[in-house]
């Protein structure tokens, strides 16, 4: 017998990068150029419309983040969009901040929040702590709406020297030869690309990572990632306030956009959670490229349908429901599995190799 | 003092009302473990019943609420056995993101077909009628009936959970749901009763949610907080914390309402969180989960 028989005779090789994803790279970074310039071709509507997708992406993607990975199904993220929207107003009107520096300070004041929230709320394990993220999210909500210098109740705006003091707006008026609300939008179309493309980043990176083979691992199986070593509660946790902080910045931005914060909006279960949750679902949970198909599909309904009101909600959770019988992994998921087709690669493949080839 | 002591009166009361909210959410985690996101959205389609049956036949609604039951009972039943039992596994997402569809679609169904007006249940004479009970306090007739019927409902669930065959077969499939499959349970079915049962209780707490005040398509999520938190004050697979888990939370909102009238919602949900925080199993807990 011959000795070398006895040893292996396969080379493992393990990647998560292949050919066709670095020309999806390229794709991407072409995308990303064709959208920072498109405000010079396109008009008001697209642009706004185009801020609306973007943040309910970038929503998504952090929903997904922490559903679809971490196993943390919330249906109170709305808490901290509105906690963001409402300490942007804090910073701006009453601290008297530049909103692109209260931007980032937002996000660092939901995640100090997210971390005493983390602690009571994890006392609940899985459906029940969904439930428990929403009595949270209504705990701020009246926080919020006893704080008198905001308007209390009813709300309060942004004042118009706030809302012009953002950087690049008197540039994009004379480089683009706009008025100033148009110019506004272009400004906050650029923030929003520019906070969807740092979330994209984010997550990718997250997932690519040490700590997202362990999320992977605990989407897939909990128990037996914990045998392996997972330290599930604090990477959960990690999660929990990274996605907070995210979504805060996300809600600042939102809320700088709008111009106007009310309690019931910013905290509001059905805009900032029940959407998002159906374009992840939609789309595919569990993918980074689920909520990109799930963001498209529910902006195109939202444009031709949302004038029905009542019916149109009523589609909306048909259809969720529909997709989570039949088609759990979305609609991304049928077509990834019939084509083994992948746009955002964080999955690590095995690539097995007989040593004759060679 | 006196005002105090009223308010602990009227918390008690309350609380009878929420521990009937949370009694049909018990009996769904008790025996299938489904927590049930559209379970406020019931009781107000519940209270719609209630309210179309007594208005077409010119019934008062505690004889409309009867006639209703059959109905509802069936409705629950279907329900379980078309569509929740499918969603029913180790995975958690389906059946919450199932139930929270079904949420949207009754709030706006309901908006749709009785529009945003509020409503309300009429029985007359009851309804505003009370007992005195000297010293200036009073109890009114209704909240005394809803927390009477809170105790007769959680002793009648009780019973059936632990003194009957169906109470049996519904303890052995929560506790192991392939062992119970294997001695002959039908647990689709099982599931499905339970689900009928609990749109009894449902149909219950929608009476004296109409009676007691204003209802719209829009307030079913409130209730669906209200009843979770009573069912976790209380501890998870308890009927009997179930109902002290509801005066517990109607205690301290109408303690929070009392110091500021504003701080009623709010105290009953920090309420809840200190027990968590404190006795994250709640008062008396059964089931681990």
């Amino acid at each position: 017998m011959d000795d070398t028989a006895a040893g292996p005779t396969q080379a493992f090789r393990i990647e998560t990068a292949g050919g066709s994803s670095r020309a999806t790279a390229a794709g991407a970074l072409i995308i990303l150029l064709a959208l920072v310039l498109l405000p010079i071709f396109a008009g008001r509507n697209l642009i706004q419309d185009l801020i609306f997708l973007f943040y309910m992406l970038a929503l998504a993607q952090c929903w997904n983040l922490l559903a679809g990975y971490a196993g943390l199904i919330s249906v109170g993220q709305q808490a901290f969009v509105g906690l963001g929207g409402y300490l942007l107003f804090a910073l701006t009107l009453i601290a008297g901040l530049n909103p692109l520096l209260a931007i980032p300070l937002t996000g660092l004041a939901s995640a100090l929040f997210a971390l005493p929230t983390a602690l009571i709320v994890f006392r609940l394990r899985g459906a029940y702590f969904a439930i428990g993220t929403w009595v949270v999210a209504e705990v701020y909500r009246l926080v919020f709406a006893q704080f008198k210098p905001l308007g209390g109740g009813t709300g309060t705006s942004l004042t118009p020297s706030v809302t012009s003091s953002v950087l690049g707006i008197e540039w994009a008026k004379t480089w683009l030869d706009v008025r100033t609300p148009a110019a506004r939008d272009i400004v906050s179309y650029w923030m929003a690309l520019a906070l969807l493309a740092g979330t994209l980043a984010a997550v990718y990176f997250i997932l690519r990572s040490r700590r997202g083979l362990a999320l992977g691992a605990i989407r897939d199986h909990e128990a037996a990632a914990a045998g392996l070593g997972v330290d599930i509660y604090r990477i959960k946790l990690a999660v929990y306030v990274a996605t907070a902080a995210m979504t805060g910045m996300i809600g600042a931005l939102i809320y700088l956009q709008k111009a106007r914060i009310s309690p019931d909006a910013a905290f509001s279960v059905l805009d900032w959670t029940a959407y998002v949750i159906f374009i992840v679902v939609i789309g595919g949970i569990g993918t980074m490229e689920g909520p990109v198909i799930g963001a498209i599909i529910f902006y195109l309904l939202q444009r031709n349908l949302a004038d029905f009101g009542a019916s149109y909600l009523i589609i909306l959770g048909t259809l969720g429901i529909i997709i989570m019988l039949f088609a759990p992994k979305g609609l991304w998921g049928l077509v990834a599995e019939r084509y083994d087709l992948t746009l955002f690669p964080t999955r690590r493949r095995l690539i097995v190799r007989d040593r004759g080839d060679r | 003092m006196i005002g105090w002591l009223d308010a602990l009166i009227q918390g008690v009361l309350l609380g009878g009302l929420y521990a009937l909210f949370a009694a049909g959410l018990s009996l769904m985690f008790g025996v299938m473990r489904l927590v049930n996101l559209a379970h406020g959205d019931l009781i107000v389609l519940a209270a719609y019943a209630i309210l179309v049956v007594a208005s077409k036949l010119g019934l008062d609604p505690f004889v409309a609420m009867l006639a209703a039951i059959p109905i509802l009972f069936v409705m629950g039943f279907a329900l379980q056995h078309v569509l929740l039992n499918r969603t029913l596994g180790r995975d958690l997402l389906p059946p919450l993101l199932v139930t929270f569809g079904l949420s949207i679609i009754i709030q706006n169904g309901l908006l749709q077909t009785f529009s945003a007006d509020s409503q309300r249940l009429r029985s007359g004479a009851i309804e505003t009628a009370s007992i005195p009970l000297g010293g200036g306090i009073a109890v009114g007739v209704v909240p005394l009936l809803t927390l009477v019927s809170a105790i007769a409902v959680i002793v009648f669930l009780n019973f059936i959970f632990y003194r009957t065959p169906l109470g049996r077969a519904f303890r052995a499939t929560s506790d192991d749901l392939e062992v119970a499959q294997l001695m002959g349970v039908d647990v689709n079915r099982i599931f499905a009763v339970a689900m009928g049962l609990a749109f009894v209780v449902i149909a219950i707490a929608a009476l004296y949610l109409g009676l007691r005040a204003n209802f719209d398509p829009t307030i079913g999520p409130a209730r669906l907080l209200y009843a979770f938190e009573a069912v976790i004050i209380g501890g998870l697979g308890s009927f009997r914390g179930t109902l002290a888990g509801g005066i517990v939370l109607g205690l301290a909102q109408t303690i929070g309402a009392r110091i500021d009238p504003e701080w009623q919602i709010l105290a009953g949900h920090l309420a809840f969180l200190v027990v968590l925080a404190v006795r994250p199993r709640g008062l008396f807990p059964r089931a681990q989960d």
